[in-house]
């Protein structure tokens, strides 16, 4: 077992707590219109990538990248609004396959559409001035105040979103039409209203993660589909309609994910010979995120927090 | 959702019902003779490239068909058929690097790994239902993805050139359109036994309501199972084809975006009817290449065409081609 530094592992632990609580911000909403609406939203993506669109072009425009990210969130919300009255609304009553051929054919449309109105390059989206030099958390390490500040908001974030679910008469509407829809409904919950804002609430929440992970990851077509297979492994993880399972499912993938990449090399290369630990490392630590997918499943097909008795 | 009465598990002969996906003789007929001649239209008009998109779409056709077993008949949701195709198309490559020429060991190899993994793959993906199933299909896939990239001697990230093999025959443009024609035949035949065979009325059975079959006699495990082997060794076969076809394999053809192709072009074409796999192939390649043409932007048109169909077109293309629902 070779000894790794102390300071790297601290490092990739926060980066993976980071990447985690950003993922969270998408696995949410995704788990919520899953569980709640009973709709397979591949779109979800897609808001991210326009959040993070909306926000690169707004921070220019303003001046500032806090405007920027405002405004992109509000923007996002609006038009997850839109969408859910004009498409989604449609397909709620049709079965999954219908609804994954909808949705895919709204992330054709976004894409493209993205791509007539900034064209195909990348957009650059810098961090804030005052976040943009490291912080010294212990003697000798160094890390960026901005990933700390992205760290801050998931929790954040994550708190409210508790508060909001566990103590307020709409989170308890949330929650009973998770767990029985047809129920709740009978007893009087304004399901198609709680639709429309758990459906806003969750694209505002993509807009976060994508306006946020803009400076870090770059702001281009096909930034979505990539997260969104990460929030369905997520949300697949934590129990579909869960909050609390794709908090716990978004750190686990996102700790697992970072860890595994940035330890596991240099592991089997002390281990391995070198020409098998070369091919070997980044192979394994590629997969390790579905491989503890595949074993959760196996073992709990219902998720880790199952919602739905 | 609507479960057919089954004969008592004794019975030896299924009552026949209409099969869905029957088509008159006329337009089966048709189809058949304009695909034989076309290659010959082909050449007059100087349409090379029509041949080999027409080929093209056979071979998504014949994937997407396999996949359909499993999917409309069998009700199982696999997104990880991509899986299958890369292979069948990765050993046709992989074998021909190593210097094996022959297509008598390369194609029954070829659908042998596929089938393999299909088994191994299905044996554990069916102790799980629904969402869990898509998903573990899924995870699968990508342990299979970066596991084949992960082998640089075979091209990694970059893929690989795959020369086309040698049958006794210099194969062609034409001779690969006939022969993915003539397999696409034979296979949609044996498809066609399959599921109106006993074991794909019991297939059909479990997917509509599981406990009823298991209680007669037809326990879901196995049924699925070998669906799902047969479905794995036709998208592995096709996979090969492709590989002839583009004479290059990489990454891409094992990737999510091409299993979550196959099961667009299925819903595209009608779940669960028989001709759902080749019409949905057929229409996505010409909806691709006519706005391909048209315009760069030619993604927008195609989304929207899709909504539309899911919007106004609930049973897929092929319902829409036969008529109100009875």
């Amino acid at each position: 077992m070779p000894g790794f530094p102390a300071a790297l592992v601290l490092e990739q632990l926060l980066n993976g707590l980071q990447l985690g609580l950003m993922l969270f911000l998408l696995a949410s909403g995704l788990t919520l219109v899953l569980g709640i609406m009973d709709v397979v939203n591949l779109a979800h993506g897609s808001l991210y990538m326009l959040g993070a669109y909306f926000a690169a072009t707004l921070a220019h425009g303003t001046g500032s990248f806090w405007a920027g990210v405002a405004l992109a969130v509000l923007a996002t919300a609006g038009i997850g609004i839109l969408l859910e009255v004009s498409v989604l609304r449609r397909v709620y009553t049709r079965d999954h396959l219908t609804q994954v051929l909808a949705t895919f054919a709204l992330i054709l449309v976004f894409n493209e559409g993205v791509r007539m109105i900034w064209g195909p390059q990348a957009l650059l989206l810098t961090v804030p001035q005052e976040l943009a030099r490291p912080v010294r958390l212990l003697p000798g390490l160094g890390y960026s105040a901005y990933r700390l500040f992205l760290i801050g908001v998931g929790i954040g974030l994550a708190a409210g979103l508790f508060l909001l679910i566990h103590r307020t008469r709409l989170g308890m509407w949330v929650r009973a039409g998770a767990s029985n829809r047809a129920m709740a409904q009978a007893m009087g919950v304004p399901i198609r209203r709680v639709f429309t804002l758990v459906f806003g609430v969750s694209a505002g929440l993509c807009a976060v993660a994508g306006a946020l992970l803009g400076p870090i990851l770059a702001v281009q077509v096909g930034m979505g589909e990539e997260i969104l297979i990460l929030a369905f492994v997520v949300i697949v993880i934590g129990g579909i309609g869960s909050v609390k399972g794709a908090l716990v499912g978004a750190l686990l993938v996102g700790i697992v994910d970072t860890a595994g990449r940035a330890l596991l090399p240099p592991l089997f290369m002390h281990l391995l010979p070198p020409e098998v630990a070369s091919n070997l490392g980044p192979a394994v630590a590629s997969i390790l995120i579905y491989l503890l997918m595949a074993a959760v499943l196996f073992l709990r097909p219902q998720g880790l927090f199952p919602v739905r008795a | 959702m609507r479960t057919r009465p089954l004969p008592a598990p004794q019975a030896r002969r299924i009552p026949v019902a209409i099969p869905r996906g029957a088509v008159g003789w006329f337009p089966l007929a048709a189809t058949g003779i304009l695909l034989v001649g076309f290659p010959a239209l082909a050449e007059a008009v100087g349409w090379r490239f029509y041949l080999n998109l027409v080929t093209k779409a056979m071979i998504l056709g014949l994937a997407c068909s396999g996949l359909n077993l499993v999917l409309g008949y069998g009700g199982l949701v696999s997104f990880g058929h991509a899986t299958y195709f890369g292979l069948g198309a990765y050993t046709a490559a992989v074998l021909a690097r190593e210097g094996i020429r022959t297509a008598w060991v390369i194609w029954p190899a070829g659908i042998l790994v596929a089938a393999l993994a299909a088994l191994v793959i299905g044996a554990v993906c069916l102790r799980t239902r629904g969402l869990s199933f898509i998903m573990i299909t899924l995870a699968f896939a990508q342990m299979v993805y970066y596991g084949v990239i992960s082998f640089k001697q075979y091209g990694g990230q970059d893929g690989l050139r795959a020369p086309r093999t040698d049958l006794g025959f210099h194969m062609g443009d034409v001779a690969l359109y006939y022969l993915t024609l003539l397999l696409l035949t034979v296979c949609l035949g044996i498809l066609w036994r399959v599921v109106h065979a006993r074991f794909g009325r019991a297939l059909q059975a479990i997917r509509d309501n599981e406990a009823r079959a298991a209680a007669i006699g037809f326990p879901a495990y196995p049924f699925q199972l070998v669906a799902f082997v047969l479905s794995g060794a036709l998208t592995g076969l096709a996979g090969i084809l492709m590989a002839h076809h583009a004479q290059y394999v990489s990454p891409a053809m094992l990737s999510w975006p091409q299993s979550g192709a196959f099961l667009l072009m299925v819903i595209l074409g009608g779940v669960g009817n028989f001709w759902g796999g080749v019409v949905g192939a057929a229409a996505m390649v010409a909806l691709e290449e006519i706005f391909h043409a048209a315009t760069i932007h030619w993604q927008l048109p195609v989304g929207l065409i899709l909504l539309g169909v899911v919007l106004l077109a609930p049973r897929g293309l092929v319902g829409l081609l036969e008529g109100r629902p009875r």
